[in-house]
């Protein structure tokens, strides 16, 4: 445990190093905060200017979050079906890499034009972000479960469904989560994205209006909460993660909780 | 010794009844006939022992019944059925545990009970109670009492062949299937494993088809030993195993018994031999 407690504050001390270093070297060559406003300035900003940072810090959450969950929902269905059909697998797969290497800030104008600017296009945008990931991998873990596993259940003469259900899928968790974690910070993307080229509203709208006029730390100051947004919903999945998915990792931590 | 198949018996009452299977594998030139033109039958109740030189077919007749493999040619009845959904209530054992690595050892040898009707009906119901003191009486049989919330990498690989042989039977499967499910085990083991094998086939008296190298684990196990020869593969020796049970491990040390595998040895070189003649 002592180990575990030393890891841990030796990696906050250096976390909390690198702000402190950036605050002292500001100060030591006198950089303008026009060019790279110090921490504290950008806390300070957070703090005083919290009201009107604040719907828009809701705004993006909320779009992501819609956006994500849309996301995950698209992409383990079609990563079922990629990963359990060989015609599915040879017609999508080539189309997803086609899709997915289109730039997205090209896409948000198409979204616009459709469905008119503002919250809609940045929760398409965010979800078209990560159902890439989740694609990939869900179809990955399907195509790596072990035949022997499944010839278990064949002999008992289980159904497709049966077998997805209690072979496929879990199997898949581990793969799954994976992308989850990457697929988070990219929905986050793809909302400030959309918002910074089509919106009145959100985070990257604020720091659109805060640049064109000049008000760099509040620039930062966005910058500062989607950095905390996505380190919370990274952290929020890894603990989904370490539950469902635990046996794949063997940790003694798991052995010694389940 | 030999008992030839009787063309004139029903298939019926006979709850394996291979009729003039073929299997090959590829096509054309490349085409692999894995099992040429083979029948066999196995009563209810019965214990048959496949035993041959690898490549010989055995795992092929074992996945023909067990209905992940389909014949080229000919017919496979499992309980009087074409072999299909409905067919026969099924247990299988294979050479590896094949444990699913995210459920603990209880869960594990529950998973027959989920999937397999009439006990999948109720699972939701019993699965907190009924099944899982089935499991747990299950589980004690082999020597596992205690080990059902432990996870599979937890356990060593004889004790996880044992979770296996437990899944394989939970749901009192009609027929067994034994894929060398002792194979990979130390000398010790394996023959503990056999008398608690042979202690459960007893009590229960399911029709059982075993998949083995080992002669001596034919000998012991077995009421009938069918000997396969390869490329094609064949059924070429058909016995009966005549010694009493329950037979005990010593019995393997018996001159009748030494006979029969010797003979049996004997049967098996010499159809290696033809195997390499003909290759």
């Amino acid at each position: 445990m002592n180990a575990i407690v030393r890891r841990r504050m030796l990696s906050i001390v250096c976390i909390v190093g690198f702000f402190v270093a950036w605050e002292i070297l500001c100060l030591l060559f006198n950089v303008s905060d026009i060019v790279l406003p110090r921490p504290s300035q950008i806390l300070a900003t957070l703090w005083m200017r919290f009201p009107a940072i604040w719907p828009h810090a809701l705004q993006t959450l909320y779009t992501t979050l819609v956006g994500f969950a849309l996301g995950i929902v698209i992409g383990i269905l079609l990563g079922m079906l990629i990963g359990s059909s060989r015609l599915a697998y040879d017609v999508a797969y080539p189309m997803l890499v086609g899709f997915s290497s289109v730039p997205k800030v090209a896409v948000v104008p198409i979204f616009v034009l459709w469905f008119g600017a503002g919250t809609v296009p940045a929760i398409l945008t965010a979800m078209i972000m990560c159902i890439f990931p989740i694609v990939v991998n869900v179809a990955t873990g399907l195509a790596a479960t072990e035949p022997e596993l499944q010839d278990v259940m064949k002999t008992l003469r289980a159904t497709k469904l049966e077998i997805l259900w209690n072979v496929g899928l879990p199997r898949t968790m581990p793969y799954f989560f994976a992308s989850l974690k990457v697929a988070a910070t990219l929905a986050f993307v793809g909302t400030v994205i959309s918002e910074t080229v089509a919106s009145n509203r959100g985070i990257g709208n604020l720091m659109m209006i805060a640049s064109s006029s000049f008000d760099v730390p509040l620039v930062f100051a966005g910058l500062f909460i989607l950095a905390v947004l996505g380190v919370a919903l990274y952290v929020i999945f890894s603990l989904i993660e370490g539950r469902v998915t635990g046996w794949a990792v063997r940790g003694d931590n798991f052995s010694a909780g389940g | 010794m030999t008992a030839p198949v009787d063309p004139s018996s029903p298939p019926v009452g006979n709850v394996i009844n291979l009729e003039k299977v073929r299997v090959t594998f590829g096509g054309g030139k490349n085409e692999v006939t894995a099992l040429a033109q083979t029948s066999l039958r196995v009563a209810h109740g019965e214990f048959v022992a496949l035993v041959g030189p690898s490549g010989c077919g055995k795992s092929t007749i074992l996945k023909l019944v067990a209905g992940t493999l389909s014949a080229t040619e000919g017919n496979v009845f499992v309980a009087g059925r074409e072999v299909d959904a409905q067919s026969a209530r099924i247990g299988m054992a294979f050479q590896n545990p094949t444990l699913l690595p995210w459920l603990n050892i209880r869960d594990n040898v529950m998973m027959p009970l989920k999937i397999v009707p009439p006990f999948k009906q109720e699972f939701s119901r019993k699965r907190k109670s009924e099944y899982r003191d089935r499991v747990e009486e299950s589980l004690k049989r082999v020597g596992l009492a205690g080990f059902g919330d432990k996870f599979p990498w937890q356990l060593s690989g004889g004790m996880q062949q044992r979770a296996s042989l437990c899944r394989a039977l939970i749901h009192d499967p009609t027929l067994l299937l034994l894929d060398e499910p002792f194979g990979a085990l130390d000398q010790f083991t394996r023959e503990e494993l056999w008398e608690i094998m042979q202690a459960l086939w007893i009590e229960k008296q399911p029709t059982v088809l075993l998949v083995t190298h080992d002669l001596k684990e034919a000998c012991y196990l077995a009421t009938r030993i069918c000997v396969m020869q390869a490329r094609p593969g064949r059924i070429v020796d058909d016995s009966e195993v005549p010694f009493a049970r329950p037979r005990a491990i010593e019995t393997s040390f018996a001159p009748e018994f030494v006979a029969l595998t010797q003979r049996l040895r004997e049967r098996i070189v010499a159809a290696r031999a033809v195997q390499e003649a003909a290759s």
